[in-house]
């Protein structure tokens, strides 16, 4: 217990415990809700890419947070992951009856389709800086959009099929096309559940939590905050650089796979730029290198839309409204004096205490 | 900490408003799941109110809305309560909508505007046995497989067997070229058709250009290619709005070939300030026509000029329909509005394919359904004289 | 014959691409951020011009002047209430807010003008000009793009070389704080370069718009991400850059489009855009900035 104490005392410790108790908590509220009965279809159907975007944002805070680079390109891992994943559980639905399994197998495949995308654009682009890394990870994303608009993947009794630009190969009669170019993919089976989401955000947040926890994770962050003074205590900058990209390129892979495998429709368009400055858009609001932080924001930023609904027309101008508003609320002197006094009120509170 | 205070505020703010939305879903689901509560029918669909498809959603949402208007005015034993939720025309956010209408108490829907949103929660549909009409998600993978999802507009390959058919038969062209837009399913699916038809007819097809959401800004690539590979005549079957910057474009470099269309090049003559005299000559398979005289079109026509300002397309009129149509076999199944969705999609299955629809779409003859849920109706074909269309011989 | 058709389509494209490029480097190059609604800003240029010509029926001269002056006001606006404030900020916080406010451009835009594609009528009329006997055709509106282009760089250069203020501006993009100690508006400067970005946002809506006629609220957005590759292409913040790399990355884009194919065209740019990058990290003609310890 004393351990415990000490342990949720550390800055660490305490920032995994909250991100591990949200994510706990708001899982029992809603399957309590769930078995009472009181969530609304919408509420219910958004459970899952709430699940995905989650892995989303902490996957990409690893890169933007942690790593301290710019990525304007997760969307194109979420991608990757997608329609390597759906190829898996379709070609398995023959030989692998269990559901979960076949999902589990599924996004293990996303996840190394997605790695090694991540690797092949990581090794140019870590070697450039800033403004520059950032406008080429958007490059990349839309470039994977685009062969993911122009790729035919068919299945039949011989096996897989692929075809670029058209589709370039036959089918026998058994045969069904898996991918169909820029049309994507149709009739996909729901394999997804709000359990599995919550079991692949548990696993990310223990694995990432882990990772920045660790000498690679404390390498990673000299990296960021001082690149030269990393190297010349013996850190090689490029390889967790890599690390970290690439990691964070196979979590969202796993999203990606979480995430299409919860629609019978999944076309390529879905991951374009705006998803990218979507996820984006959570990290930045939860908090750069806030993990929790981003768990929030990434739930209560799924939902917010929705709940717009209500104003018709009005939608998403107030959405985008909200978003300048945060922001300017985020950096502004009026919170910073709103901070200072809960400080002092602390301070008080502590002072009276120990008077006591 | 310093996050935290904000992230509390945007908190507070959302909780707000979800408790509220909460307490209206307990409220809907405690008059007892689906059924309306007052006395009239709850007709729900999705539709792209905004993005870049919203021209298509916002059609549909007027159309039904004065069809809607009409029916309860006239104030008989149907009335309907109609609602529409923006997908975006997105297939993850159709579902979303869809799910704001079933908590809602939908038990009709018009399933969804456009058609990869429709092919997403067509199966939605079938599992939660809610009846479906839809004014014009095309393909035919939206009704395959589900019994109780039915169309008011052609599948797609009827059109491209009908389009290269007429071309053969009429001799328009001896050398075509396609324009068609693959991330589209109901470009693609005409455009498949067509080249096997036009196959099997002798057609030569000198040029198969294409182009993405992305890229239809600019079409110079495509009218070169057509233009250098000699095309006399190029069939576009895409929706209107690229269409009718091919058709400026290629003027500008004075390319003159004729045009073909299908049912989506209607409504090219209604884009605000286009110059109608681009589009003299232009061909087109549509089951609508906004300049017909006959008093329902005329009626239709001029109530939607007065409320929206604009000149209605056929997904207007295919909306219109679609509530028409509801009208018209729950009154032959004498359905009532507090019958649950799923006894209204038994009644409704049982209905349509019996039940022969005048509408504004079609000709004459009156639209039939099959059992599959695929409509039966003529496309006429017209072409652009001075502005208007004029029925083609 | 066809190479020479493909390169004039791509010039003219790489005209308008590299006006807008010249707005982005402009406030990239002095404020340090990406203005990601920039693209949004030449929408309601577009609009702007359509409104007067067609609605108030004032002559395309009249209609460009309305667009020029909204656009630098809004711009102006802009800056003031969503950027300023975050000055300090991180830089992220303002790519946010940028979006934010391309978001909300977008959607204002809807509701005003509604969904509907309008067809926007060209500001330069004339007969396609027929070259080697009528094998080839430029349309007008291309040679005045391109025009208008050159002037505008040649215009800039001159500005931000000759003039005070621009002098000025150039001190500010060097270092804020010394260019505050030397008496210098930092905030003044500021605005005057989003209001001259904004007006060159003005002018290439009109262009876009009169060269590929559809006006929609969509209309900016992916012109605004390819000139943005443009003006990065070019090295960001290099005013000739932003012409070149505007240039070149049109007539990439039809050549790819031409030669290999329209699927890839977008990916094709982009590659290309990845592989300059890799050789020359700073751009084509973009300035080495060497690294502090």
């Amino acid at each position: 217990m004393q351990k415990f104490k000490q342990y949720a005392r550390t800055k660490a410790g305490r920032d995994t415990l909250i991100s591990f108790g949200i994510v706990i908590v708001g899982f029992v509220v809603m399957q309590v809700l769930l078995a009472m009965g009181m969530v609304s279809s919408l509420l219910e159907g958004l459970l899952i890419p709430i699940c995905a975007y989650i892995i989303m944002a902490v996957s990409l805070n690893l890169t933007v947070g942690i790593l301290g680079e710019l990525s304007l390109g997760h969307a194109g891992f979420m991608s990757v992951g997608a329609f390597a994943g759906i190829v898996a559980s379709t070609c398995l639905s023959g030989t692998v009856g269990f559901a979960p399994l076949r999902l589990a197998i599924a996004i293990v495949i996303g996840a190394v389709c997605a790695a090694i995308a991540g690797v092949i654009i990581g090794v140019p682009v870590l070697r450039l800086k800033g403004d520059y890394l950032a406008i080429v990870t958007l490059a990349f994303g839309e470039i994977i959009k685009n062969i993911m608009n122009v790729l035919y993947v068919g299945l039949d009794g011989a096996g897989l099929h692929f075809g670029l630009l058209e589709q370039g190969f036959e089918l026998d009669e058994e045969g069904k096309m898996i991918i169909n170019g820029a049309m994507g993919v149709s009739g996909v089976e729901r394999l997804s559940t709000f359990v599995s989401g919550f079991v692949l955000v548990l696993i990310t947040l223990f694995l990432i939590l882990n990772l920045i926890n660790s000498r690679a994770g404390r390498a990673i962050m000299a990296v960021r905050d001082n690149k030269i003074a990393a190297d010349s205590i013996g850190i090689s900058i490029t390889s967790y650089k890599l690390l970290a990209f690439v990691i964070s390129a196979a979590f969202a892979g796993m999203a990606g796979v979480l995430y299409a495998l919860n629609y019978t429709t999944v076309t390529a368009n879905r991951f374009d730029f705006n998803t990218s400055i979507l996820v984006l858009v959570f990290v930045v609001l939860g908090g750069l290198g806030n993990i929790w932080g981003s768990v929030i924001a990434a739930t209560l930023l799924t939902v917010l839309p929705e709940v717009l609904r209500e104003v018709g027309d009005f939608r998403m101008l107030i959405y985008a409204i909200l978003l300048i508003a945060m922001m300017l609320f985020n950096n502004s002197p009026l919170k910073q004096r709103l901070l200072e006094k809960r400080g002092s009120k602390q301070m008080e509170k502590v002072s009276e205490k120990e008077g006591a | 900490m310093k996050k935290s205070l904000s992230m509390l505020l945007a908190g507070a703010m959302l909780l707000g408003t979800l408790a509220g939305c909460g307490g209206d879903t307990a409220a809907d689901s405690s008059q007892g799941g689906s059924t309306a509560s007052g006395n009239a029918f709850k007709i729900g669909g999705t539709a792209p109110l905004t993005g870049n498809v919203a021209i298509y959603g916002q059609a549909v949402q007027n159309g039904a809305q004065i069809a809607v208007d009409e029916i309860n005015a006239e104030g008989g034993d149907i009335q309907f309560d109609i609602r529409f939720e923006d997908d975006q025309g997105q297939t993850d956010l159709a579902t979303n909508a869809y799910a704001v209408l079933k908590d809602w108490g939908m038990q009709l829907s018009l399933l969804s505007v456009t058609t990869k949103p429709g092919e997403a929660i067509a199966p939605l549909h079938f599992e939660d046995r809610i009846f479906a009409l839809t004014p014009s998600a095309s393909s035919t993978a939206v009704v395959e497989g589900k019994d109780n999802v039915f169309q008011m507009c052609f599948t797609d390959p009827n059109q491209g067997t009908a389009s290269a058919d007429y071309i053969a038969e009429q001799q328009l062209g001896t050398k075509i070229g396609v324009i068609y837009q693959t991330d589209e399913v109901y470009s693609v699916g005409i455009y498949e058709k067509f080249k096997e038809e036009a196959a099997a007819k002798g057609l030569e097809i000198v040029a198969e250009e294409s182009f993405t959401t992305d890229t239809q800004t600019d079409f110079s690539v495509q009218i070169n290619a057509c233009r250098s590979a000699g095309a006399d005549l190029i069939f576009l079957p895409i929706y209107y709005t690229p269409a009718s910057l091919i058709l400026t474009q290629a003027n500008a470099i004075g390319y003159a070939p004729k045009f073909f269309g299908v049912d989506g090049m209607d409504g090219i003559l209604t884009v605000q300030n286009f110059d109608t005299s681009l589009a003299e000559g232009v061909m087109l398979l549509t089951p609508f026509n906004a300049d017909a005289t006959d008093e329902k079109t005329a009626n239709f026509v001029n109530k939607y000029r007065e409320q929206f300002g604009e000149t209605p397309n056929q997904f207007a009129a295919d909306a219109y329909d679609c509530i028409y149509a509801y009208k018209q076999a729950l009154e032959t199944a004498g359905c009532t509005p507090d019958m649950t969705a799923e006894e209204l999609c038994e009644a409704m299955m049982a209905t349509f394919p019996t039940i022969t629809f005048e509408g504004l779409t079609g000709d004459g003859e009156g639209i039939t359904w099959q059992q599959t849920g695929e409509v039966s109706k003529s496309p006429k074909g017209m072409v652009i004289e001075n502005g208007a269309y004029v029925g083609m011989e | 014959m066809v190479l020479l058709n493909h390169l004039i389509n791509g010039i003219s494209l790489g005209s308008i691409y590299a006006i807008i490029a010249l707005g982005y480097t402009m406030v990239y190059g002095i404020a340090k951020m990406l203005n990601f609604a920039h693209g949004d800003v030449i929408m309601v240029g577009g609009y702007m011009c359509f409104c007067a010509t067609v609605y108030l029926g004032w002559p395309p001269l009249a209609g460009i002047a309305l667009a020029v002056v909204v656009c630098t006001v809004l711009g102006v606006v802009i800056e003031r209430l969503a950027y300023k404030p975050l000055r300090m900020a991180p830089a992220l916080a303002v790519l946010i807010t940028a979006i934010g406010v391309s978001y909300f451009l977008q959607n204002a835009a809807l509701l005003l003008w509604g969904s509907s594609t309008k067809s926007f009528t060209s500001v330069v009329t004339g007969a396609p000009i027929p070259l080697f006997g009528g094998q080839l055709t430029v349309a007008p509106v291309t040679l005045v793009t391109v025009a208008a282009c050159v002037v505008i760089m040649v215009a800039l250069m001159l500005f931000t070389s000759k003039t005070k203020a621009g002098t000025a501006m150039r001190a500010v993009s060097e270092d804020k704080g010394a260019a505050e100690l030397m008496g210098i508006n930092v905030n003044t400067t500021i605005s005057l370069t989003f209001a001259i970005g904004s007006g060159l946002a003005a002018i290439a809506g009109v262009l876009l718009c009169s060269a590929y006629p559809t006006l929609m609220p969509t209309t900016g957005s992916m012109p605004g991400i390819k000139a943005f590759t443009a003006a990065v292409f070019g090295g960001i913040g290099s005013i000739p850059g932003a012409f070149v790399g505007g240039i070149l990355l049109g007539v990439i884009e039809i050549l790819a489009g031409g030669y290999i194919s329209t699927q890839l065209q977008n990916a094709i740019v982009f590659a290309v855009l990845i592989l300059v990058l890799l050789v020359k990290p700073d751009g084509l003609l973009g300035k080495r900035m060497s690294e502090k310890v």
